[in-house]
């Protein structure tokens, strides 16, 4: 196979992923994130009817008997609905809205609750710092992790590729305004191990290529080390988003936005795979010298 | 001999792959419906006659049903057909009555010689099973207070006894204020403190007038008293749960002062709110002066002894609420008693109403809510109706010796009167407030429904990996598809080794397993291709490939092992199940994806003369 000159189009490929970052950045800054039930607190009905029915209707009842901030939508089919309010929840908060929604319906439209979430709002703000919480310890392990088993400025392409990843799923999130709940949160910190995954395996061939070859800089050395990556790359990537792409279309409502979230840090994890981790690399100026085994260390460990 | 394993190796592999499929069989075999059945009142035994007439009662409405069997008390009565569980619960339940709580249950099939394994099916959870959620929080700002406001009525009491002079106790905010007359008295008290109450770090403070000493409760006792506080709540949630009739519930602590509750099949969270959140259920009452209007007292029956009853009260000196502890010990005589501790307020009323009532009697009643169903004949139809009743009965009839305060003993007690009694203050008793924090309820249907997606995306994803194996690197695709089955045996068996719970983020974390778990054989691939093409013979290709990839995939999968583990230990709830089944996927693909394929690869090609591999690209 002919080889690619990956590293030529590098200056394009930090200029977008720039303006992406930048954008993902910029949009969660303007137009925030639309953070689902599990963060916000307040209540979640889910309501199965027998026929479909108008959202508009529903909202309009709800809010003529009085709930606050209600936002209706359907929920994977037609006759499936899901309504939140900030209403604090009660015993029998559930029962009530039911009665309230069937008055409105014709006879033979019949309505069930299929499910009932509440939650505080002290509880979602805690979930939301855990979140975060879990996420900045995801990358500061990961950091001093490749640092000790390859070497300071690896860590810093890794995580440089992780934070680009993470952020751009994000942004895209904050652009389309999904909703972000505590499964994309997981899918989020999903994105960060198999994006690792792949920037680890690219590094790792960086290295090995840096002690063996001899001739060309380090641009040539990357270079050859993304090529021989390069089928096993798309070969994963294909695997991993052949299963999302089965758990979104089959998977259900419920994990949809996970399998969503996912599926953009697939993408966008075997792009900065080859791009970002590689581009700061070079930025940092990567040399042999850097990945020689350190022959003299045991004797300076020895020392008393 | 290059690429062979020895005959060691393989068995070891055979027997991995044996105990693997042992343990992940027991989900194989869907579980029977079934009906519960559980004496309502805890310790009574299921009697041959009443699983007689549960027998006659199925057997009366034409359901057939199979394996009954008693474990603890309880009766399990498997049905043959799903749509027969209401019914069944129905007419047992009204055959039985109210001295039996009824409910729906889904019995494992697993074979005995499985189960003699210890072998068991995954448990599913909520949102799998359907069922209600709950997670509830200890008040400890309030909980404290009433610790400081406690200690405040007991230093009062101490220091008159110990003869040493006080101004006043204050309590403010989370420590007590005590001053003195002057510096004397004050290191006095200091060294009475030292002895006696090693929980309080002590500050001297002098103001203008007053010589003070600033009490403040350590850290440790802190911690301790707020790790009692949540225990205490446990065992009581617990107590109220089994009062719920609920085949399998959990309840346990998650963090510092929550407990979580999960109730699987429990549709009605009207219901087990309240049984859960239930305030009094002890009542404190004096018993009735002889002659005393019958409009001011109540007759109440004792709890052990039917026939015997006793007259009471109607006023409540205080309930189940403020005891914030009750044990079982023994007085200076050895003779058994119980010592009861009541929160401030609890406290005060005690002392303000036993201190004109000494040598009078005082009783404990147990409140107890029951469900009765009773049944009407609407419009020649019968409608079941269960109503809530409450039923109290006297627990303990003791006379009162001296004035009691917010803690005190009864005596005159058999041994095991007292522990029963010291139990059941216990268990009517939250030692903290506690209110929901959230809530969370699925409906049986969408369970099922989210089981079905989430075995169909498993099923299609896993059936599209296969065949891009396959296509990619034939002969060799074909070694990893076997492997990647075997993975997920493994993972299964795993999950249900460990007792895990399979959610439907832990399906998608299964999933993600598949799509992830070839990587490591892609790459160990990628690599032979290579070796190949730089001419190497098949045979070196095969090990120089396995050797060289060894350390990427070993590198890969432990940063992405630790990710996860920082999921589990950070998460909860879908993060966590999610965590799970990631990190056991990433343990057993190591296993299948390296010393599997090898093995399986070395069985094919190993130790002969080979002119070429089928792995696919152009060699």
């Amino acid at each position: 196979m002919k080889q690619l000159d990956f590293m030529k189009a590098r200056g394009i490929a930090m200029a977008l992923s720039l303006i992406l970052v930048l954008g993902s950045i910029g949009s969660i800054a303007t137009q925030g994130l639309n953070l689902g039930l599990d963060f916000t607190g307040g209540t979640l009905l889910e309501v199965q009817y027998d026929q479909p029915v108008a959202l508009q209707g529903v909202t309009d009842v709800l809010e003529g008997a009085g709930y606050r901030d209600v936002t209706v939508q359907n929920f994977g089919s037609e006759t499936d609905v899901l309504v939140r309010m900030s209403e604090a929840f009660r015993d029998d908060l559930g029962l009530e809205v039911l009665e309230v929604l069937r008055q409105q319906l014709p006879e033979d439209n019949q309505i069930r609750l299929e499910r009932s979430e509440f939650v505080g709002s002290q509880v979602g703000e805690e979930l939301r710092d855990e979140g975060g919480l879990a996420l900045l310890m995801a990358l500061a392990v990961v950091m001093i992790y490749v640092a000790v088993r390859f070497q300071f400025k690896f860590s810093v392409g890794a995580v440089a590729a992780l934070f680009h990843d993470v952020v751009i799923v994000v942004g895209l999130f904050s652009l389309f305004q999904w909703e972000f709940d505590l499964n994309v949160l997981a899918a989020l910190l999903a994105v960060i191990g198999y994006s690792l995954n792949d920037t680890i395996v690219v590094s790792d061939r960086i290295r090995e290529n840096f002690r063996i070859v001899r001739r060309g800089g380090a641009i040539d050395v990357i270079n050859e080390s993304l090529n021989n990556t390069l089928g096993r790359t798309l070969m994963t990537s294909l695997t991993t988003a052949l299963v999302l792409f089965a758990l979104m279309i089959f998977g259900g409502e419920m994990i949809h936005g996970f399998a969503v979230a996912l599926m953009i840090g697939v993408l966008v994890g075997t792009y900065s795979s080859i791009y970002v981790a590689a581009n700061i690399l070079l930025l940092m100026n990567i040399s042999r010298e850097d990945l020689m085994p350190p022959e003299l260390e045991e004797e300076v460990d020895d020392r008393p | 001999m290059l690429n062979k394993y020895p005959l060691w190796k393989n068995l070891l592999i055979a027997l991995v792959l044996v105990i693997s499929a042992l343990y992940a069989a027991p989900n194989l075999y869907p579980p029977d419906p079934a009906i519960q059945v559980t004496p309502a009142r805890a310790g009574a035994e299921m009697s041959e006659a009443t699983l007689g007439s549960i027998r006659q009662t199925l057997t009366d409405a034409g359901l057939e049903f199979f394996g009954e069997e008693v474990n603890d008390g309880t009766a399990l009565f498997r049905l043959q057909r799903t749509a027969d569980q209401l019914p069944a619960k129905a007419a047992v339940q009204r055959a039985l009555g109210d001295e039996f709580v009824v409910a729906l249950n889904l019995a494992p099939t697993t074979p005995d010689w499985l189960l003699s394994l210890g072998a068991g099916p995954m448990t599913l959870g909520l949102d799998l099973s359907g069922g209600v959620h709950f997670l509830m929080e200890v008040d400890m700002d309030e909980y404290m207070a009433n610790k400081v406001a406690n200690y405040r009525q007991e230093l009062r009491t101490r220091l008159r006894q110990e003869d040493i002079r006080y101004r006043r106790i204050q309590v403010d905010g989370d420590y007590l204020r005590l001053s003195f007359e002057d510096a004397a008295t004050r290191d006095e008290a200091d060294n009475f403190f030292i002895r006696e109450y090693p929980e309080f770090a002590r500050v001297s403070e002098d103001s203008a007038e007053f010589f003070d000493l600033k009490l403040r409760m350590t850290e440790e006792q802190v911690k301790t008293y707020q790790d009692y506080a949540v225990k205490q709540n446990l065992t009581t949630i617990r107590n109220r749960v089994n009062e719920l009739g609920v085949a399998e519930p959990l309840v346990q602590r998650q963090g510092r002062n929550r407990i979580v509750v999960q109730l699987p099949g429990v549709q009605d969270t009207a219901e087990a709110k309240k049984i859960l959140g239930k305030a009094a259920n002890l009542e404190f009452r004096l018993e009735a002066k002889p002659g005393a209007s019958r409009f001011a007292t109540e007759e109440y029956p004792f709890r052990n002894d039917e026939f015997r009853t006793a007259r009471l009260e109607k006023i409540v000196i205080t309930t189940g609420d403020s005891v914030t502890n009750a044990r079982s010990a023994f007085d200076e005589n050895g003779m058994p008693q119980v010592n009861i501790d009541l929160d401030a307020k609890g406290g005060a009323r005690m002392t303000q109403v036993t201190r004109e009532a000494v040598q009078r009697r005082m009783a404990v009643l147990f409140v107890e809510r029951k469900p009765k169903t009773t049944y009407e004949m609407v419009d020649g139809e019968e409608v079941t109706k269960t109503v809530q009743i409450t039923e109290k009965s006297i627990i303990s009839l003791a006379t009162i010796q001296t004035t009691l305060g917010s803690s005190f003993r009864i005596t005159g007690l058999q041994a095991a009167e007292a522990s029963e009694l010291a139990l059941l203050l216990r268990s009517g008793a939250l030692a903290a407030p506690m209110y929901f924090v959230e809530e969370r309820t699925v409906g049986p249907s969408l369970g099922k429904e989210n089981i079905e997606m989430g075995v169909q995306s498993v099923l299609v994803g896993l059936a599209l990996v296969l065949v891009a194996m396959l296509v990619f690197y034939r002969a060799f695709g074909l070694m990893a598809n076997i492997a990647l089955l075997v993975n997920i045996v493994m993972l299964v068996a795993l999950m249900s080794i460990v007792g895990a719970t399979l959610t439907l983020p832990g399906i998608a974390g299964i999933v993600l397993t598949v799509g992830m778990a070839v990587d490591a054989n892609v790459l160990i691939f990628a690599r032979i291709r290579e070796e190949l093409k730089n001419g190497r013979s098949p045979q070196q290709a095969i090990h120089e490939g396995y050797n060289r990839a060894f350390v990427t995939i070993l590198d890969a999968n432990l940063t992405t092992l630790l990710v996860a583990v920082i999921l589990f230990a950070a998460g909860t709830g879908p993060v966590k199940g999610f965590a799970v089944t990631l990190s056991f996927g990433i343990l057993t693909s190591m296993f299948t994806a390296i010393v599997l394929t090898r093995a399986m690869v070395n069985l094919v090609y190993g130790g002969r003369r080979l002119e070429s591999l089928s792995i696919g690209g152009r060699v």
